[in-house]
């Protein structure tokens, strides 16, 4: 911390699937490389008041082998298992995803859909801050210069409850999202939505929480009334570009393709009927 | 700016070397320690050309900085076969044509490897997902699935 | 030499079968060495400085504060290099620019430094001044009379008067009358494609390692589908003789038609000359795409008449294609392929070469013919459709044989397409239901084939072994397919034959490995050095036993 606070144009390095791309067509050209991994904890996925706290350094892959996670969190490992290819997923981390803060980064909806929070260090002490106040705008965060994530805390999972990741690319893998949807929500015992969280991402300038699609199911059985509400809400809410990936309406229409598939999985996760 | 020292193991051998801050672990290993096996095809981690495990970790070499290969076990394709005898994936991509230029190779086996060590028997589509980060231009990758598929096969056959 | 024209049934012991190829371990340890696995003693790294405008003229270049800084050992621009033959003008003007640059990526100068962090710092230090012009990239755009203007007198009589300069040339070809054709057809398609510029992708940048001293001999190691258009051109750009400048072919990462130019090399040399050390010089993946040779980009438009029966009654093509920023675009190419696959009455094709502001086009498998056949198959597919006719009858129906004129001129001798046709109608493919989501179609391609110019040398050794020199880069197996020629003529097992590609020190010219000539032009080669090697070998045994040569068996 000191070595980022005293240099200016330092740089975090922690998974460098990002920075060393920058590094290389000379984006930045920082002073000082910073690598956090070494710090204590960094590198570690520690149970914490019913919930996981991630190192900032945790690759996608160690947290896909983690059993404690993916049994609690499977639409946040899933969506980091997401990111780039198998070799990338070796060194990638979601602190970095989120600090890249790309409009189509895959961990972010899952993140924020979790209810994730981040501890940020830096020369003023340490700070916790909801992931969805992380990014700013496309390649811009609240950081200040000197501050770092240092890990990122999942809640407990709360009974009958599940996530789910799902996103849309034009291939079957190494892509970037046209849309990435993060979806937690818990059920009662009767099987109807009792909390939800919607998130869109790659269909604006940074994620979108979407609290009218969480209204849409909130109180009610997942039937195809409320999929579709579910559905319609995220098309709406949706503030897609057009680009070579896909036009304005197709990503609308994906939004809500995909919110309602994973709000499926999600309730089937919750009821225990599938991992 | 000083270089960093590192010390390292490579292919099970101790290694030190110099490294500028900002060389990648690709550099260091194809330019100051002379193993050109692994591959530069694009430098940004899309192709895998420059696959290679550390700490027993697929990682593309491209994406990782020399300096950051410190107190790490590096595998890469040429501690791959044990003197003159190759790996049975090396023999199995050879028996069945399962590469063309031979660019992408590497890489595919370096990868194809750490595979089947955590996996002995992967379905097509296991093995198609995991090597989405290798890209090859020549194939069209049916020869190379079938191969690593065979290779699982017989290998679980021997064990 | 004429082939055996009897045809009769061999039984062959070599071809046929599946030798492990001759490169199988080197590849599948890493000990292959292709284009950036190149050491030499010395070495220094070299760079490019390349243009942020597409369209810039470029008004003077100061070198001077890269020439100081520490650790640079060569600075080169245009300025260093002297004038060249007229057909070598455009390739040197794209390794290194003239007045304009043309391109976003055109290189403008370059340097040579013992390190890549020097030799980036070097360039950053290199000011130019350029003044930028409007520029296009659109091959129609760049037609039109407003259109920003790349070179002037460069268009050929071809093209009519009052055209932009942009356009370069115009061919034409075909036969009949096709308004009269049309006015025949029971239904006329008139549609319009464009196709993008898209690169080859070989996952292998360009690579090479140059040296050259003062008395003009030079060494070159390269990634290329051909080193000796490599030789040939790079000393006629750096004023050598041929025989001084011996280039090897390294292995290669893919070329696809990408690696049958230069872009690097001549740079390589002359920084290598200026320094007196060996240079290497590797594009990263943005320079691949920025400055190396994509395929053409395309506006065609086709117009067919077809009669509810099927048949063709005539078919008509316009292709729009620019090459970059210099002419020879493969239009022409295109402009005969199109039509070639059919036998028809009335037929025409237009070719317009254009140029624009994008990097110098190379070829991409079949140059200029992927994209005339993506047109017209499109708009015969829709009117046989549109008559609720099977494609691939269509294609039968209309299909060029023996006999027919070609669309671009030539008479067909016996050619396979009907029976390439028939075999796929008789293919389980063809006929096996479609499930959800399924669908399935039928296209026709042309493309030519050459001979080119082809040295093998066979030698055979003291243990009676055999090793077989010849000059074509091996992308994909062919050093196993001469050894397998080779084996089979002379009556020996493949183990026992070894085949390599030589230096251009070696052999006499060899044309490239292109348009898919190797395994048959080499191979035609291969088979005749080992015929010749017996007819010696029998020869001397005559001598050996005093006998007459032809006792010899």
């Amino acid at each position: 911390m000191a070595l980022l606070a005293g240099q200016t144009g330092a740089h975090v390095l922690a998974g460098g699937t990002d920075l060393l791309v920058k590094l290389r067509s000379e984006m930045i050209e920082p002073e000082m490389i910073v690598d956090i991994k070494r710090i204590d904890g960094m590198r570690a996925i520690v149970p914490e008041a019913g919930g996981w706290r991630i190192g900032a350094g945790v690759s996608g892959a160690e947290m896909g082998e983690h059993a404690g996670l993916c049994a609690d969190w499977p639409g946040v490992v899933e969506a980091a298992g997401l990111i780039g290819s198998t070799q990338v997923q070796g060194r990638a981390t979601i602190a970095g995803n989120l600090c890249n803060a790309l409009p189509a980064a895959d961990s972010v909806p899952a993140m924020v859909a979790a209810n994730a929070v981040v501890r940020i260090i830096g020369p003023k002490g340490a700070r916790e801050l909801p992931a969805i106040d992380v990014p700013q705008g496309p390649g811009k965060t609240v950081l200040e210069p000197g501050e770092f994530v240092a890990s990122v805390f999942l809640p407990p999972r709360a009974a009958r409850s599940a996530d789910c990741y799902l996103r849309f690319i034009p291939r079957s893998e190494m892509d970037i999202a046209v849309v990435g949807c993060g979806l937690w929500l818990a059920l009662d015992d009767a099987d109807r939505v009792t909390e939800a969280r919607v998130a869109l991402g790659a269909v604006g300038p940074k994620v979108m929480l979407v609290a009218e699609a969480a209204g849409a199911i909130i109180g009610r059985s997942l039937d195809d009334a409320a999929l579709a509400d579910l559905a319609a809400a995220c098309s709406r809410a949706a503030t897609p570009m057009d680009d070579k990936r896909g036009t304005v309406d197709f990503r609308r229409h994906v939004s809500g393709v995909l919110a309602r598939r994973a709000a499926e999985i999600a309730a089937g996760r919750a009821k225990g009927e599938t991992a | 700016m000083s270089q960093i020292h590192v010390t390292s193991r490579i292919n099970g051998d101790a290694t030190e070397f110099l490294c500028d801050a900002d060389e990648t672990l690709m550099d260091v290993l194809r330019d100051r320690l002379g193993l050109t096996g692994t591959k530069e095809g694009c430098g940004t981690g899309d192709c895998g050309a420059c696959t290679v495990a550390v700490d027993g970790r697929l990682v593309c070499s491209c994406l990782m900085l020399g300096a950051e290969a410190e107190g790490r076990n590096v595998a890469t394709i040429e501690g791959m076969a044990t003197g003159d005898q190759l790996h049975p994936l090396q023999q199995k991509f050879i028996e069945m044509a399962a590469l063309q230029c031979g660019i992408c190779t590497p890489g595919i086996l370096v990868a194809a490897k750490s595979l089947l060590e955590r996996n002995p028997d992967p379905s097509e589509e296991e093995v198609r997902y995991w090597l989405a980060g290798n890209l090859c231009r020549c194939t069209g990758y049916d020869k190379i699935i079938r191969a690593v598929m065979e290779t699982a096969a017989d290998m679980r056959r021997a064990s | 030499m004429a082939l055996d024209d009897t045809k009769k049934a061999q039984q062959f012991k070599v071809i046929g079968t599946r030798p492990d190829r001759p490169d199988g371990i080197d590849k599948v340890t890493g000990r292959a060495r292709f284009g950036a696995d190149m050491v030499l003693p010395g070495m220094l790294t070299g760079r490019i400085l390349r243009s942020p405008h597409a369209h810039a003229r470029i008004r003077s270049i100061d070198t001077s504060k890269a020439e100081a800084l520490s650790g640079v050992k060569a600075v080169v621009t245009r300025a260093d290099f002297d004038d060249v033959p007229e057909d070598m003008a455009d390739i040197l003007d794209n390794c290194m620019a003239g007045t304009k640059a043309l391109y976003d990526g055109h290189a403008v100068a370059a340097v040579a430094a013992n390190s890549s962090a020097v030799a980036r710092k070097a360039l950053k230090l290199i000011e130019v001044d350029y003044e930028v012009l409007p520029h296009v990239t659109d091959v129609d755009e760049a037609m039109q009379p407003d259109a920003p203007v790349l070179h002037e007198g460069c268009q050929q009589e071809t093209v009519p008067e009052g055209m932009s300069p942009n356009v370069i040339a115009r061919s034409e070809f075909g036969h009949g009358d096709v308004e009269a054709g049309l006015a025949q057809a029971d239904r006329v398609v008139k549609r319009t494609f464009r196709t993008a510029a898209t690169h080859q992708g070989y996952i292998e940048p360009h690579a090479c390692v140059a040296t050259m001293s003062a008395d003009g001999q030079g060494d070159l190691w390269v990634c290329t589908q051909g080193h000796y258009m490599v030789r040939n051109t790079c000393a006629a750009i750096l004023g050598l003789e041929q025989g001084q400048l011996r280039v090897t072919a390294s292995e290669i990462g893919g070329g696809f038609g990408g690696k049958t130019a230069v872009f690097l090399e001549p740079v390589a040399l002359m920084l290598a000359r200026k320094s007196g050390r060996p240079v290497k010089m590797v594009m990263s993946r943005s320079e691949v795409l920025r400055a190396s040779g994509p395929t053409s980009s395309t506006s065609i438009d086709v117009k067919i008449g077809m009669t509810k029966e099927g048949r063709i009654t005539a078919g008509m093509a316009e292709l729009r294609y620019q090459g970059g920023a210099w002419p020879g675009s493969p239009v022409d190419m295109g402009a005969m392929s199109a039509f070639a696959p059919y036998d028809l009455e009335n037929v025409k094709t237009i070719g317009w070469d254009v140029v624009t502001n994008r990097p110098k086009a190379a070829a991409y498998r079949a140059p200029g013919a992927p994209m005339a056949a993506f047109a017209v198959e499109s708009a015969v597919d829709e009117l046989a459709r549109g008559f609720c006719l099977d494609p691939l009858e269509v294609r039968l129906m209309n299909g060029a044989d023996e006999g027919t004129r070609a669309s671009y001129g030539p008479t067909y001798p016996a050619i396979g397409l009907k029976a390439t046709l028939e075999a796929a109608k008789a293919h389980p493919h063809w006929s096996a239901p479609l499930g959800e989501n399924q669908g399935r179609g039928v296209a026709c391609g042309f493309w030519f084939n050459f001979g080119g110019d082809t040295c093998v040398s066979l030698n055979i050794t003291p243990d009676g072994t055999v090793t077989v020199s010849e000059g074509n880069p091996d992308i994909g197996g062919s050093r196993a397919s001469m050894t397998m020629m080779a084996a089979e003529e002379l009556g020996i097992p493949y183990e026992q034959v070894r085949t390599i590609i030589a230096d251009t020190g070696s052999l006499g010219q060899n044309e490239v490995t292109d348009g898919s000539r190797v395994t048959f032009a080499v191979g035609l080669a291969t088979i005749e050095a080992a015929r010749a090697a017996k007819r010696e070998m029998c020869r001397r045994a005559a001598l050996v036993w005093g006998i007459d040569e032809d006792a010899v068996d």
